[in-house]
């Protein structure tokens, strides 16, 4: 079977989804009886036109990109981990216990720690529902989906009652200690004439995210267990044939998975908030869901997905302050975003495939057909 | 706890279990044609909305479900579209259906009303009325038996009934019927069907129409039954809850009613943590009785306490062999 050149499938799919859902979201703008114009012009400047934009949309870029590499890892294996919001649940509350129990000397130092225990907690949260898939042949999203339920009620057990500092009545957790404040983009960049960045909460976090990037490309594509999840994920019969153990896969990867939406942790607790609050995640866990798609599930695609939603999530909040386009409008662009890139993937698709048959020139007779470039 | 609290407590589980029992027979419709459908929770609130404005808007209510079930409808259509017509995956197509309801309604209802997202209350004939049953008054004074009936089982809005009345309906319509055989024949083993001559496509649309019907109602329900007016994010996760029970009742209709009262008792009883202290005598956190569907459904799932088998097609694409 002919099939389109690669850079079609990997460039143009993704373009066109997010055009159509551009377009869409334009209507709903305009039906609404705003300019969609403007609206796109504020929207860039308010997450683009300074360094303080800029430190907005890379802070929430820094959390989409660990939730967004969390859904892409578990692509990879077939598995649809929809529970990234509870996993960076249970990730803040482990970085919380991490900078609050443990007196860390230095910050590279809490940082280190805070991932870990992040990393740790999100991990534990995936680990049932991985068990449960591997062995008793539960469906993965549906628990997932209770267990971002249950996270989200123990969270508000444990922020009202156990780690609530007494007298307070917030339910939150006390201030981390001055010395696991993590340096923001202002403290690194700003020189003693200029500031940049100022007031932004991006911070070192960013950086930690970039190299989750690169770590997990490196382990699906260049190590022996990440070959083994992609075969699991392309053929879970072909895998078990190669003798690669289905349990192992899914519970490794689903640990994996968990760990990264754990670990967005160390960028909204650690470095904005400096404390637990009661819905710290605030949906990042299921916009991954989006970036991942749109990314083609590639950390490189999900680095740029998860900048793209950066702006949207920065430049939504901007629209939210200046127009009477509510902050909702985002939830509406993200929703179509996983429609066409996700669900509709081949009405988009379909057409294109055979425009390029179309398209392609007819094999001389004599000689071998070439692969198409 | 005293008969009367008792009494109160069931009532309110039985308005508060009627949303999870019709979304979920609208999932038991969906899943056991093939089509797995995470979104109830999505269609619910898209209804919810729809309702209340429209009812807001023309005074009554039965246009506004009318124009909820419509709304309902619409995104039914759009999960068929991507998960029947192009064979998407059904379960991103819910995500997206979830939250495009969720932003949606709150963008709209921002433009059309201004009050920071929801309707303006309703009252009158703008909402459904309590529906008093023949002989109510008459027969309180029986004992036992005459307030169980003035209280619990008189006294509720026409949806309530309807939700009621749906049970069996649906048992005998996937039980007796020809549609109900092939319709669960299309969970099971579309190639069987489509060899026998009958729709594939076809049934699992009715199948999808069923449900927005049924979660359209559920949503008409929330905002101008159970509560006056549209509020954002009012479903606050019952469509899962649906999720769960379904589930929980292994894609039966009977099962279904007990699974739903089951969680709407738990519900109403998480409204009342007085109840609960004198009960049992200890207090027990909100935050478990919210969590305890989830649990219970994930230890369902577990197969620890008997076995919960989905349709085999459920979540597959269906492509006839050319």
């Amino acid at each position: 079977m002919q099939r389109m050149p690669q850079w079609a499938d990997v460039v143009l799919i993704p373009l066109i989804s997010l055009l159509l859902a551009a377009l869409l979201s334009a209507l709903v703008i305009l039906a609404i009886g705003e300019n969609p114009w403007a609206a796109l012009k504020l929207m860039v400047d308010g997450s683009m036109g300074s360094t303080y934009a800029w430190g907005y949309t890379l802070y929430y870029a820094t959390n989409f990109i660990f939730t967004g590499l969390a859904v892409a890892i578990a692509i990879h294996a077939r598995l649809f981990n929809i529970g990234g919001e509870g996993q960076a649940m249970l990730g803040g509350l482990g970085v919380a216990l991490v900078a609050l129990y443990i007196p860390w000397p230095h910050w590279t130092l809490a940082i280190l720690g805070g991932a870990v225990g992040a990393a740790l907690f999100g991990a534990a949260w995936a680990f049932i529902p991985a068990w449960l898939q591997a062995k008793r042949g539960s469906h993965i999203v549906i628990t997932t989906i209770m267990f971002n339920f249950i996270a989200a009620a123990l969270l508000n057990y444990l922020l009202i009652g156990a780690l609530k500092p007494s007298g307070s009545m917030e339910p939150a957790t006390g201030r981390f200690p001055e010395a696991t404040h993590l340096p923001t983009f202002q403290d690194m960049f700003s020189t003693a004439e200029t500031a940049l960045f100022r007031g932004a909460p991006v911070n070192v976090s960013f950086f930690v995210a970039l190299l989750a990037c690169v770590a997990v490309w490196a382990l699906i594509w260049r190590t022996r267990l990440g070959y083994e999840i992609r075969a699991f994920g392309q053929s879970e019969s072909a895998a078990k044939y190669a003798g690669i153990s289905p349990t192992r896969i899914i519970v490794v990867t689903m640990l994996m998975s968990g760990g990264l939406a754990g670990m967005m942790a160390i960028n909204n607790v650690m470095g904005e908030a400096e404390r637990l609050v009661l819905n710290a995640v605030e949906g990042a866990g299921f916009i991954g869901i989006a970036v991942a798609l749109m990314g083609r599930s590639h950390p490189f695609g999900v680095l740029l997905a998860a900048l793209l939603f950066g702006f949207l999530y920065q430049g939504g909040a901007e629209l939210a302050l200046w127009t009477s386009i509510p902050r909702e409008l985002i939830v509406v662009i993200q929703a179509l975003v996983i429609l066409f890139t996700g669900a509709l993937d081949n009405m988009v698709r379909m057409p294109l495939e055979a425009m390029f048959l179309r398209l392609r020139p007819a094999p001389k007779p004599a000689r071998k057909t070439e692969p198409a470039e | 706890m005293d008969f009367l609290t008792l009494l109160q407590v069931l009532d309110t589980t039985i308005r508060l279990a009627t949303p999870l029992l019709l979304a979920c027979l609208a999932g038991l419709f969906s899943e056991r044609a093939g089509i797995f459908d995470i979104g109830l929770e999505g269609k619910m609130l898209a209804s919810a909305f729809l309702s209340a404005a429209v009812a807001a808007a023309t005074g009554s209510v039965l246009i506004g479900a009318a124009a909820g079930i419509g709304a309902a409808l619409l995104l039914s259509g759009i999960h068929g579209l991507a998960s029947i017509t192009f064979r998407g995956n059904q379960l991103i197509s819910g995500v997206a259906i979830n939250f495009l309801a969720a932003g949606l309604t709150v963008v709209i209802a921002q433009s059309w009303f201004g009050q920071g997202g929801r309707t303006p209350q309703l009252s009158g004939n703008a909402r459904f009325e309590t529906i008093t049953l023949p002989l109510a008054a008459e027969l309180r004074d029986i004992p036992i038996l005459g307030p169980i009936y003035a209280e619990l089982i008189s006294g509720h809005t026409l949806l309530v009934y309807v939700a009621l009345l749906a049970v069996p309906l649906t048992w005998w319509v996937l039980f007796r019927t020809r549609f109900g055989l092939r319709l669960r024949a299309v969970g099971e083993n579309p190639a069987a069907v489509d060899t026998a001559g009958v729709s594939v496509v076809g049934l699992r649309f009715a199948a999808v129409a069923i449900c927005g019907l049924l979660t359209g109602l559920a949503g008409a329900y929330l905002s101008t039954g159970l509560q006056a007016g549209f509020v954002k994010d009012m479903t606050a996760g019952r469509g899962y809850i649906a999720l769960a029970a379904l589930i929980f009742a292994k894609w039966r209709p009977w099962y279904a009613l007990g699974a739903c009262l089951l969680f709407g008792f738990l519900q109403a009883l998480a409204l009342r943590p007085d109840v609960i202290e004198s009960t049992i005598g200890f207090e027990v956190g909100v935050q478990l009785l919210d969590a305890l569907p989830y649990i219970l459904t994930v230890v369902i799932l577990a197969g620890f306490v008997g076995r919960a088998i989905p349709p085999r097609a459920g979540g597959e694409p269906y492509v006839k062999e050319r």
